[in-house]
């Protein structure tokens, strides 16, 4: 029995390892491409969000409307109801202001951050919210509680997207 | 339905690492054969192997799996990978204890691995196919936002400070210093973790783990076959596990909900009523310093609100009343995402014995908890342990 052996292999290689070639590497990168169907519930959302309107969906049975819109309730797994259209304003439930990019590499001198931020969209059930970005705002000025409200793209730019909405302003 | 107990009898991991030589079947097999030599084992004395890995975007092979059966140790065996994101590591456990409670095989190989530095530029890159692809993709969010959004909630709902998560941050990684398989050697002040760069609002840099390569291994026995290995076997106690919905903004952020479910099953199990009396090490997982607290308090092991209190208080130092990652964590040793949660039962599983060296908890722990989580804010798994 050895007991004291716990740890085994894991060699770190410095950057230095790799500029230098002392390492062998071979590179490989994958070009793929996917078309998804958007389905029942997310193509009536983004039809909507098209025309300027955000819609979303009532649970028949625990009477929630939930955004984003979905064809069942997962909590009372029944097929959801009536849609509903609900306010393109709400309320900042948390925010970010973040300095990279999506794949890590850090934003330039003079870029702005990015503003992401979960938003309870007025009209939905409490609670429900939605990823989106804030905008005409100065970081510093945003408050968690803070009302907001959905900036559109020009309608003839939409393209039936949650990016038809540009981002979310103060009120 | 009649289960056997079952116990950890070995243990053994990699170097955590930046960037490793090694391939991941080559860190697998380093892990597994450790485990195996740590108890005296052959790899003919296993029945069947709990294999564990995160994306198969990582190692950019599809089905990375089945092309890792050789190096866990499961070339001919009835082998089956689980992944559940970050959770994997744990949730691996679960799944061998399924494998010997059962009765269905006597021993279990758990094998779980991350090699996260072939994605390039980053891995986190890779993140971003883990959101809607419809509703969210769109608008290129990173890992970074939703836990940079769940910090900042969980802040503001208790009026936590950054000091206050740079704490947790600073146990963690002077924790980590003693452990062997460390990437880390530096100390860490509040004042660093402060002075950090950004990286997205309130993430700082060494507010967050750092990306890994590693492997970590356990070997399970059910228990006649545990007693003839091992005079010192350690009992998986419970076990615990929930998936929350993946409509992640429509519930709050400031607390685990998906834990809290999980973390009840796992102690309902080891027949524990009162957690924060009861357990005597936890090994929550945390690969941002908030993190850590926040899942102390979906664990029960601290009120909602005050575990910032209890910490500077010392409750949660390793010489205190609840040692809160006393391997270092996440923060501390490294983050190869699913060998990162194998780790901390290997830790408990040192620690339960008696065997952690430097980092070994006084006053004779008994029972211990570990946890891991993962992907859009929504799923753990839970394991206690005990001796």
């Amino acid at each position: 029995m050895q007991d004291k052996v716990k740890v085994s292999g894991g060699t770190g290689l410095s950057e230095e390892d790799i500029r230098s070639g002392k390492i062998f590497l071979t590179e490989d990168s994958l070009d793929c491409a996917f078309a998804w169907d958007t389905g029942v519930a997310i193509t009536r959302y983004l039809n909507e969000l098209k025309k300027g309107k955000i819609i979303a969906s009532e649970c028949r049975e625990c009477s929630r409307i939930m955004l984003p819109p979905r064809m069942f309730c997962e909590l009372c797994f029944r097929p959801s109801g009536d849609w509903v259209y609900v306010q393109d304003t709400g309320t900042v439930n948390t925010f970010s202001i973040c300095h990279v990019h999506w794949d890590a590499s850090r934003i330039k001198e003079g870029e702005k951050p990015y503003l992401p931020a979960v938003i309870e969209i007025d009209g939905a059930s409490s609670g429900m919210g939605i990823m989106h970005l804030l905008g005409e705002v100065e970081p510093d000025a945003i408050k968690i509680g803070m009302k907001v409200k959905a900036v559109w793209k020009p309608e003839d730019e939409r393209t039936g997207a949650i990016t038809d909405i540009k981002y979310f302003k103060p009120l | 339905m009649k289960m056997r107990k079952v116990a950890i009898v070995g243990a053994g991991l990699t170097k955590f690492v930046r960037r490793a030589l090694e391939t991941p079947k080559e860190l697998s097999y380093e892990a597994t054969k450790t485990a195996l030599d740590s108890c005296g084992l052959r790899l003919e004395d296993i029945d069947c192997v709990a294999h564990g890995t995160a994306p198969d975007a990582f190692d950019g092979i599809h089905q990375n799996g089945e092309y890792m059966v050789d190096g866990c140790g499961g070339w001919n065996k009835p082998t089956m990978r689980v992944y559940v994101g970050g959770a994997t590591g744990v949730h691996a456990i679960v799944h061998g204890w399924h494998h010997v409670a059962s009765g269905m095989f006597d021993t279990c190989l758990v094998v779980c691995e991350e090699k996260m530095s072939s994605a390039m530029p980053h891995a986190q890159g890779f993140f971003l196919t883990i959101f809607d692809a419809i509703t969210e993709r769109a608008l290129h969010p990173n890992l970074l936002w939703i836990f940079a959004l769940e910090m900042n909630r969980y802040m503001n709902r208790y009026g936590y400070t950054k000091e206050d998560m740079a704490l947790a941050a600073v146990n963690n990684k002077m924790n980590g210093l003693k452990h062997p398989a460390s990437q880390f050697r530096d100390e860490v002040t509040v004042e660093d973790v402060l002075n950090s760069e950004i990286m997205a609002y309130p993430v700082s840099r060494l507010d967050v783990s750092p990306v890994s390569d590693g492997a970590a291994a356990v070997v399970l026995a059910a228990e006649p076959v545990a007693r003839r290995i091992t005079d010192k076997p350690v009992w998986i106690e419970g076990v615990g596990w929930t998936l929350d919905t993946a409509y992640w903004a429509t519930r709050d952020l400031y607390y685990p909900r998906y834990l809290d479910t999980a973390a009840r099953m796992a102690y309902d199990m080891a027949g524990i009523r009162e957690p924060a009396k009861q357990i005597n090490i936890a090994e929550p997982y945390d690969p941002f310093d908030y993190k850590a607290l926040h899942h102390m308090e979906g664990l029960q092991l601290s009120p909602r609100g005050k575990t910032v209190e209890l910490l500077r208080d010392g409750h949660f130092a390793r010489d205190g009343n609840l040692p809160m990652c006393p391997s270092g964590g996440l923060l501390g040793v490294g983050n190869p995402i699913a060998a990162a949660g194998t780790m901390k039962v290997c830790e408990l599983f040192w620690q339960l014995r008696g065997e952690a060296d430097e980092r070994q908890v006084p006053g004779n722990p008994r029972l211990g908890v570990a946890q891991a989580w993962g992907d859009l804010m929504q799923v753990s798994s839970v394991v206690v342990v005990g001796i």
